[in-house]
């Protein structure tokens, strides 16, 4: 490798750390996407002169470059807001079919007996890359309701991903003892593919995306593994840096949900409430609603309304509803705020993205340590297409699977109103006590609807 | 062990910490682009696809390399791209009421 790739594979290192240090706080955070982007292009140009080209190797590479380009682009701009965490998981799974692919090449390349120096982080690039990829995949059908969101168990499933994982490593010594022949890697892909597949079907569309959030520091570390392969400094130390960023920001998610990795990854979440979550609903308690006049009046004249958002409100496309809401119940002199709970929305921080798309300005919204001593204050809480993050069994009953999460304060304000579909759970499929709270008010219907509803009636009040 | 094996450790085990110290203080409201910016940044096995795709010679390696500069460079674009737009929305409040008042 020559001096001046070297030294522009440092500057692309260099603009990645930068690009990362910006993306950590609001205000520079678009500048640090661009920059980071400017690494990529370094990176990108500098590796051309280290190559040489078969009239082969040059076609494909410029026909994928466009094809991808296209796919990339398209996907990106067409993706609706509310469904980025999907689009992020196939992103990811890309990247790491990638890197399993890259690996298998190089095995390709060094014939039967490669240096053990290769063959080891080629193995483990396929192994982790193949993993990542299936698993993205599964992630993005659950999130895309391709397929049910809820989780998939089946007997002995612990065994079969065990069986799984112990074929894997057998395989894997037998590439590295034995002999580095196609069979052996292949099979390692195949079987990789299927525990990525197996791995993620027991795990509750809730939990996406602290999975798809491993799943791309796991993409990291091949990324990582192919640069020791192919001895690129600049695959190294980018990869390297996404696996332990990508490592930390899992765990700041599964803390924000109040539970261990562990607890998300294996504890097949939806499993252990179905029989309570169906018993509860046949309770057939009664509840209190009220009409769309007896709420505009209730909101008009309260000093301190806040808004809880949840994905229901995303769905519906009501943001702007809910701003235009807000924005009039401001010009009464009510004091408006939002709490935005960490996992709003389906990945930590949608929900302000979402927020954001429909020009409410950033002050508004306010995070849960900020806001929780505010709720007894209010008179109204407004919480539109939310519910487990407001559900008090997170508390006060251990036997539940949310129980320890950390949630808003909702039940400590005045008024409650709660504009949902029905009375149907959430998406941790667990009931909510605040919904039977002599305080609480329901309005049903879609939240767009209910939201138009309610503008006229403040306005009319 | 070779001078370039031990080089490239070092440089792994360094971007470990880089990794960790750099986003150890992100807010929560920056999780989900934050995910998505280092999710394009691992693309850079565009790179990694370029190199094995610029060699190929059979109908195997074509197919391998054709295939992960496809995957590699749907990373890279979709990535950066979906990022950015998360980002363009982040707007203060003097920001959004100019825009409004267009």
């Amino acid at each position: 490798m020559t001096v001046a790739i070297t030294l522009a594979y440092l500057a692309a290192a260099v603009l990645f750390i930068l690009g990362l240090k910006q993306l950590s706080s609001p205000k520079g955070a678009r500048n640090g996407n661009f920059t980071a982007a400017a690494g990529m292009v370094i990176a990108l140009i500098a590796t051309i002169p280290l190559l040489r080209f078969t009239a082969a190797g040059a076609a494909i590479i410029g026909i994928g470059v466009v094809i991808g380009g296209i796919v990339g682009t398209v996907g990106a701009r067409m993706v609706k807001m509310t469904a980025i965490p999907q689009m992020v998981a196939l992103f990811n799974g890309v990247g790491g079919g990638a890197a399993a692919l890259v690996a298998v090449a190089e095995l390709l390349h060094f014939g039967n007996h490669p240096a053990f120096t290769v063959a080891f982080p080629s193995v483990f690039s396929i192994v982790i890359g193949s993993i990542s990829f299936a698993g993205s995949m599964v992630a993005f059908a659950k999130l895309q309701e391709l397929m049910t969101g809820t989780p998939i168990t089946y007997p002995s499933q612990q065994l079969v991903n065990g069986l799984l994982a112990a074929a894997i490593v057998g395989f894997v010594i037998a590439v590295l003892a034995i002999a580095s022949v196609p069979f052996s890697y292949l099979s390692l892909m195949i079987l990789a593919l299927v525990l990525g597949v197996a791995f993620v079907l027991p795990i509750g569309g809730a939990d996406m995306p602290v999975v798809i959030s491993l799943l791309n520091a796991f993409t990291g570390l091949a990324v990582a593994a192919s640069g020791f392969t192919l001895n690129n400094f600049a695959l190294i130390v980018a990869g390297t840096l996404v696996g332990a960023s990508g490592s930390l920001l899992t765990k700041l998610m599964s803390d924000a949900m109040g539970r261990s990795l562990a607890n998300v990854l294996f504890g097949a979440f939806g499993q252990l409430h179905k029989g309570g979550a169906a018993a509860a609903g046949k309770e057939g308690r009664s509840v209190r609603s009220a009409s769309a006049e007896d709420l505009g009046t209730l909101l008009a004249y309260s000093r301190r309304v806040i808004i809880v958002p949840g994905y229901g409100l995303a769905v519906a496309q009501a943001q702007h509803a809910v701003r235009e809401l807000a924005e009039l119940l401001e010009k009464r002199g009510v004091e408006v705020s939002y709490a935005i709970h960490p996992v709003a929305g389906r990945m930590p921080g949608h929900m302000n993205v979402l927020l954001a798309e429909a020009n409410v300005p950033y002050e508004q919204l306010k995070e849960m340590d900020e806001i929780n001593d505010e709720f007894k204050n209010a008179d109204v809480v407004l919480v539109v297409g939310a519910n487990d993050v407001v559900n008090p069994a997170a508390r006060s009953s251990p036997g539940s699977p949310i129980y320890g999460m950390p949630i808003l304060n909702a039940d400590q304000a005045k008024n409650i109103v709660f504009m949902k579909r029905s009375m149907r759970p959430g998406f941790a499929g667990i009931d909510n006590e605040l919904l039977y709270d002599p305080k609480t008010i329901m309005f049903f219907g879609d939240a767009k609807d209910s939201l138009t509803k309610l503008v006229n009636a403040v306005k009319a009040a | 062990m070779n001078n370039e094996l031990l080089n490239e450790l070092t440089f792994f085990v360094l971007a470990i910490f880089v990794g960790i110290e750099v986003i150890s203080k992100v807010p929560t409201i920056l999780h989900t682009p934050l995910m998505s910016g280092t999710n394009a940044i691992h693309g850079i096995i565009l790179v990694g696809a370029i190199v094995i795709a610029a060699g190929a010679n059979s109908p195997v390696t074509v197919a391998i390399g054709l295939v992960a500069v496809i995957l590699a460079t749907t990373n890279v674009v979709g990535g950066f791209v979906v990022t950015d737009r998360m980002l363009e929305m982040f707007k203060g409040r003097q920001q959004s009421k100019t825009r409004q008042s267009k």
